[in-house]
């Protein structure tokens, strides 16, 4: 008996998975209904980081594979100078930025969200992004220049939506009022802004500290 | 290990050999001006700015200086050129003379005569550093006689008729001399002209000479800034602070169909940049801007203002000539550069350089043409260069000139020779493009447009295309628009009717029991 209930395993039934794609359709539901969704997303545990992650890569893959199918008429690429890993941290690194700015000061003022709850609330937020430019992409081959107005109002409302959603997740995941939500998002974008001055900072320390060792080794190789 | 020395030894001799065999026919060859030639003489910028360095468009045929023309005075500080016919003639400014020189042939220019003075009922007869000239289809020569502040008209006998004065206009200062610098006529003999000095346009005059206003004056840019500065400044800082003015025009032209092209090079650098000022306009009769700007770079020569040639900034544009395939060559006279455009404003060509070496110039001041042929006339070197086209540069005439006459199959031909000698040439394929389109072969045309990121063009042939491929398989589209609508709508009917059926009266037990 044991045997056979083994065999007849999909893992496709399993409830892990059953729970993967409910939290993956919710992102559906989120982008809709951002209010209700983004409070059912952490305070009733409908969302996953198994599809937050999803919707995270999906977001990066959408944007790499627009350099190549969209059409000239709106994106020009010059590939000699692409570097796909820049590209790919040209996502990653402000959306860290934001997570980690967004945690650590709404933690200090009752925020109720914690620092993977913020990340996750922020990738379900990206949901418009992948899910509108796909279709657009595809719609960009078949559009003269006269035409190409659409393509620009569809692809900015979808950034819009998606910066609206973000802005909405932070405020019901850490159970703020809409002026203390605003306030600390424009808070968040500031705090983005210092630490990457600290990286700066810290970067071109490191870099001239490492340099004064290096002439330090060279100087004493040259004397022995 | 020894077998590879012997195959790097033979390899040695062979390379040997090769080098004496090509040593020797570059002996034999006619040793000319392109043999010494450097790298990268022409090139153009492609869709990227990048530079693509390209074959020879325009090679040298000679060069030539007062002892080539058989001139006993040595040519000093020339000014202008201009061409009527297969006469050109040279204003000779430092020697206060005009010298016409017929044209047999490229490397064959012959002095006709020297016009140093003519006969009149004035009281000076002759010139004094006279700058420009044109002449009417009558013969009539118009010259601009700078020393003299007057442009004289005289007959093609040199006698006197009449002369334009400095403009009797409030506006202008009279205490500033009028310096006629260049002049134009157009058709019914009215003269265009641009004095030193004078920025407020072309000085324009009616045949009988009256004086007639102004046209097409640079549009004067300011930013704000500048405008609020000024708005705040005392008397004497803004007395000091550079004026919001129209810039002066450099050097006009007229073309063949009456447009007068101007160009200016005294041009702020961050207005060039932003594009609000134009180093070369196309004016029409009301004077204002006609110039086709649909290149992927502005018409304003170099893109890259860094030192080269010995010099900083944009280019420099001295003269303008259009040749009757509405490509016009400007002369950039700081880095002695040619720059052509096609008239939609795509760059044909750049080439040229500073130096003594037979096509480089050291300060060009005036370029003319003769069919293809293009002159220069250098001031300090005090030379006319002749340049004739290359057979790539006759190529590329031929594949513009028969598209223009609707000949597109034999332009499409001549471009795709083109782009087999160059392949780095951008026009070429966009010139493919061009004739498949004309050609109604809109699938090719598409492909060598978006190879070349022309999108307006491939808008064009791809709004054809799509129109076609719907026309072709409007069947199918109908078909699945109606399974689309129609196998929903079907499935909606049958499963209201089953449930209808379902919960239907007469089917139902638990009222029929009754």
């Amino acid at each position: 008996m044991e045997a056979k209930a083994k065999t007849n395993f999909r893992f496709w039934q399993s409830r892990g998975f059953q729970k993967y794609i409910d939290s993956l359709k919710f992102s559906l539901y989120c982008i809709t209904h951002p209010l209700d969704g983004f409070w059912d997303l952490t305070h009733e545990k409908r969302g996953t980081y198994a599809a937050a992650n999803t919707i995270l890569f999906l977001t990066i893959l959408i944007r790499i594979l627009k350099l190549r199918y969209t059409s000239f008429i709106f994106i020009t690429v010059y590939w000699e100078d692409l570097n796909i890993f820049l590209y790919i941290a040209s996502i990653l690194f402000p959306l860290s930025l934001w997570v980690v700015g967004n945690w650590a000061l709404t933690t200090l003022f009752d925020g109720k969200g914690r620092l993977g709850q913020v990340y996750m609330a922020t990738c379900y937020a990206l949901t418009p992004y992948p899910l509108v430019q796909l279709p657009l992409m595809v719609f960009s081959n078949f559009v003269t220049v006269d035409e190409a107005e659409f393509y620009s109002v569809i692809s900015g409302i979808s950034l819009v939506w998606a910066a609206l959603l973000v802005i909405a997740a932070m405020g019901q995941i850490h159970e703020y009022s809409g002026g203390k939500n605003l306030l600390f998002t424009v808070a968040t974008l500031f705090a983005m802004l210092v630490m990457i001055f600290i990286l700066m900072i810290f970067f071109s320390m490191i870099s001239q500290g490492v340099a004064y060792f290096i002439s330090l080794g060279k100087e004493f190789l040259f004397r022995i | 290990m020894y077998r590879k020395q012997s195959k790097n030894k033979l390899m040695q001799t062979v390379r040997i050999g090769a080098a004496v065999f090509a040593g020797v026919l570059a002996l034999s060859a006619p040793m000319s001006a392109m043999a010494v030639q450097e790298y990268g003489y022409t090139y153009n910028y492609d869709y990227w700015g990048d530079v693509q360095e390209g074959p020879d468009f325009y090679s040298v045929c000679k060069v030539f200086t007062a002892a080539d023309l058989g001139l006993e005075q040595k040519l000093s500080n020339p000014q202008g050129l201009y061409v009527k016919g297969d006469l050109i003639y040279l204003c000779d400014g430092g020697n206060n003379r005009i010298i016409e020189i017929r044209r047999n042939s490229p490397e064959d220019l012959e002095v006709v005569r020297i016009i140093d003075s003519f006969t009149g009922d004035v009281e000076v007869t002759t010139f004094a550093n006279p700058t420009d000239l044109a002449i009417s289809d009558n013969g009539d020569f118009f010259i601009a006689d700078q020393g003299n502040s007057r442009i004289l008209k005289l007959d093609k006998d040199l006698n006197y008729i009449m002369q334009f004065d400095k403009p009797v206009d409030n506006t202008l200062d009279p205490e500033i001399a009028f310096a006629p610098n260049k002049v134009v006529i157009d058709t019914a003999e009215r003269v265009y002209c641009i004095a030193t000095g004078i920025n407020k346009g072309l000085i324009k005059y009616e045949a009988d000479g009256t004086f007639s206003g102004f046209v097409g004056a640079t549009k004067v840019s300011y930013n704000w800034t500048d405008y609020i500065w000024k708005k705040f400044a005392t008397q004497e800082q803004r007395a000091r602070m550079v004026s919001f003015v129209p810039t002066e025009y450099d050097n006009i032209y007229m073309d063949y169909e009456g447009f007068i092209y101007a160009c200016a090079s005294n041009l702020k650098e961050e207005d060039l940049d932003a594009e609000t000022v134009d180093a070369v306009r196309k004016l029409n009769l009301m004077g204002s801007d006609i110039l086709v700007r649909n290149g992927d770079w502005p018409v304003y020569g170099d893109l890259y203002w860094g030192s080269g040639g010995g010099h900083d900034g944009p280019s420099k544009f001295a003269d303008v000539t259009v040749m009757d395939n509405d490509i016009y060559v400007c002369l950039d006279r700081e880095r002695g550069r040619l720059f052509a455009y096609d008239d939609q404003g795509h760059l044909v060509f750049a080439f040229g350089g500073n130096g003594n070496m037979d096509g480089y110039f050291r300060r060009p001041i005036g370029i003319e043409h003769i069919g293809h042929e293009l002159y220069v006339l250098d001031s300090l070197d005090c030379s006319i260069t002749t340049f004739v086209p290359t057979e790539f540069g006759n190529l590329v005439y031929t594949a513009m000139e028969t598209f223009d006459e609707g000949d597109y199959e034999a332009s499409g031909a001549a471009w795709e020779e083109i782009m087999r000698q160059n392949g780095n040439y951008d026009l070429a394929y966009i010139g493919i493009g061009r004739a498949y389109l004309r050609q109604k072969n809109y699938a090719p045309a598409m492909k060598y447009f978006e190879v070349k990121y022309d999108a307006d063009n491939y808008s064009k042939a791809y709004k054809q295309y799509r129109k076609e491929w719907v026309e072709e398989h409007i069947g199918i589209i109908v078909a699945v628009i109606l399974v689309l609508f129609l196998v929903p709508m079907g499935i909606g009917k049958v499963k209201k009717l089953r449930w209808e059926i379902d919960t239907a009266d007469i089917f139902r037990d638990d009222l029929n029991k009754h």
